[in-house]
């Protein structure tokens, strides 16, 4: 069972498919804006949609390597890069919504806002720091850092994770339970990441699974 | 480079393999439940429908001096997009459900520094005082606007009745409660009954209404049926729905959102686009149906009628 899932997922059509599913939340966003249908107030049914994405794509990213590891299968590495462009597909149109209804394109403006709101300060260091990852995500942008530089680099989406949930958490006026949410999912992952890396320092790696073979 | 020397481990340190094996299984549930969840709630929001039919009646009306010259609201949108904490805390959610809300029968409760304390029936309420339709300017704390035309009459209707004493200074409201008909209001981190308050003059002031109706009918229930006030110059949570008490009373009574957060939701929550919550800005807001923002005006455009409420007072302060 497991071998077969993991020689789908050695194949491009796995790839295919990760990326359809991806982008059924965006499709949906366009279909029901065609039908004149994204509630009372769309233009903040499409922020808090977008919004809610990017959190879930920057999880399901974060979510990889632990389930590599936990659920033997290494060919889940083929969809990390896919997964943390979705997020930051998503969060570009979090942005937009923002820049554009909210600010009038008056970018002015809108530097003066994210200067002066911490919830909107935390959320846009996020999205900047999304931009150098996104950036860097093609293999020639690996080969042109050196893979522990780019790794390096690309460590900064665990703040990224974390600085989102602050952004939520800090907008809610008094219903806190999906921000904790959320939280609570990041704070798994990474301390998933910090139990790993504090095991690794007192024992030598050892490989538990050979990759299958990519077609 | 440091490199850290193992320590050594005794026997009773070593986590049995068993143990071991079933904190991945352990992890790797969550994991799986975790991104389902994520996903799976998303995408069902994503394709959820609000329902767009709600029992009522018709109710006659008499023009009023108190209207403004506006592009009213969908009717849809202002049923439909709602705060009403009691019923959930996204907008769609009491529209959902407070279909069962049970608003027969229903008294409310004139009490406190008043010479004759009473309890009015609903249909007394309706009968006391012609229903005029209003059209009114309602502004949400959260930058989301509406124009409504509102059915009721103002307030100050009903307190003359009950006559304040010399001692009154401010009027209590409290919100109808049952956690049975409201299961989802423990969830969303307000406390209930929702509290709200006037000061006396604010509240004989003709424009806060006494509201029964909208669109040409009794309210909705996730409008605040069967009674409840508007306040068109003052924030939206200030309209308190579904009211069972009014209290008048000597001293500054508790109001909800303040008892959260006293520095973001002051007792007088008049709208000013010079005052911004701690959070945002209110210079600008967005009326629904539309995408870009407009300039909110100072009690919400209300000025000539209310401003002189509050002369004297440092509107920063008393926000």
């Amino acid at each position: 069972m497991r071998l077969l899932l993991r020689k789908f997922m050695a194949r491009e059509l796995a790839k295919a498919l990760v990326f359809l599913l991806s982008s059924v939340p965006f499709l949906i966003l366009v279909w029901r804006s065609f039908r004149g249908d994204l509630t009372a107030n769309p233009v903040e049914f499409f922020q808090h949609q977008t919004g809610d994405w990017t959190l879930r794509f920057l999880i399901f990213t974060l979510c990889i390597t632990p389930f590599r590891k936990l659920l033997l299968l290494p060919e889940l590495i083929r969809f990390r890069r896919m997964l943390g462009l979705f997020a930051f597909f998503y969060v570009c149109l979090h942005f937009l919504t923002y820049l554009g209804p909210d600010q009038s394109f008056n970018v002015a403006g809108m530097l003066k806002d994210v200067g002066k709101r911490p919830f909107i300060t935390v959320g846009f260091a996020a999205f900047v720091l999304l931009i150098p990852m996104a950036i860097t995500s093609t293999a020639g942008w690996i080969r042109r850092l050196g893979g522990k530089r780019w790794q390096a680099l690309h460590r900064s989406i665990y703040v990224c994770a974390i600085l989102g949930v602050i952004h939520y958490y800090w907008l809610v006026k008094a219903d806190v339970r999906k921000p904790l949410f959320y939280g609570f999912l990041v704070g798994i992952l990474l301390i998933w990441r910090l139990l790993n890396w504090l095991s690794k320092r007192s024992q030598p790696a050892v490989s538990e699974v050979r990759p299958v073979e990519t077609s | 480079m440091l490199i850290k020397k193992t320590a050594e481990l005794t026997p009773a340190q070593i986590t049995p393999k068993s143990v071991y094996l079933n904190r991945r299984n352990f992890l790797r549930g969550i994991g799986i439940a975790g991104a389902a969840t994520v996903a799976g709630e998303g995408l069902s929001a994503l394709l959820r429908h609000p329902a767009t039919v709600h029992a009522s009646t018709k109710l006659a009306t008499v023009k009023s001096n108190y209207t403004v010259d506006e592009k009213i609201s969908s009717e849809n949108d202002v049923t439909h997009y709602n705060n009403f904490y009691e019923f959930g805390s996204e907008k769609g959610d009491p529209a959902k459900n407070s279909q069962n809300f049970r608003t027969t029968p229903w008294t409310v409760s004139i009490e406190g520094e008043v010479k004759t304390p009473r309890k009015f029936s609903l249909d007394e309420i309706l009968k006391l005082a012609p229903l005029e339709e209003r059209i009114y300017r309602h502004r949400c704390v959260e930058r989301w606007s509406i124009v409504v035309p509102w059915i009721g009459y103002s307030l100050n209707a009903i307190l003359k009745l009950v006559e304040p004493t010399a001692k009154a200074k401010y009027v209590a409201f409290q919100s109808f409660y049952d956690p049975k008909q409201m299961p989802q209001a423990r969830y969303t981190g307000l406390d209930y009954p929702y509290v709200e308050g006037l000061r006396l003059d604010e509240a004989m002031h003709p424009l806060a209404l006494l509201c029964v109706g909208m669109y040409g009918e009794t309210l909705p229930n996730q409008d605040g049926a069967p009674v409840r006030m508007v306040i068109p110059w003052k924030y939206g949570y200030k309209s308190i729905k579904s009211i069972v008490k009014i209290k008048v009373q000597s001293s500054e009574p508790p109001t909800t959102w303040n008892r959260l957060a006293p520095n973001e939701y002051g007792f007088y929550s008049n709208v000013n686009p010079n005052v911004d919550h701690p959070r945002w800005s209110q210079a600008t807001e967005r009326r629904l149906g539309e995408i870009f923002m407009h300039k909110t005006l100072l009690f919400n455009g209300y000025s000539d009628q209310v401003a002189s409420l509050y002369s004297g007072m440092d509107l920063k302060k008393f926000h």
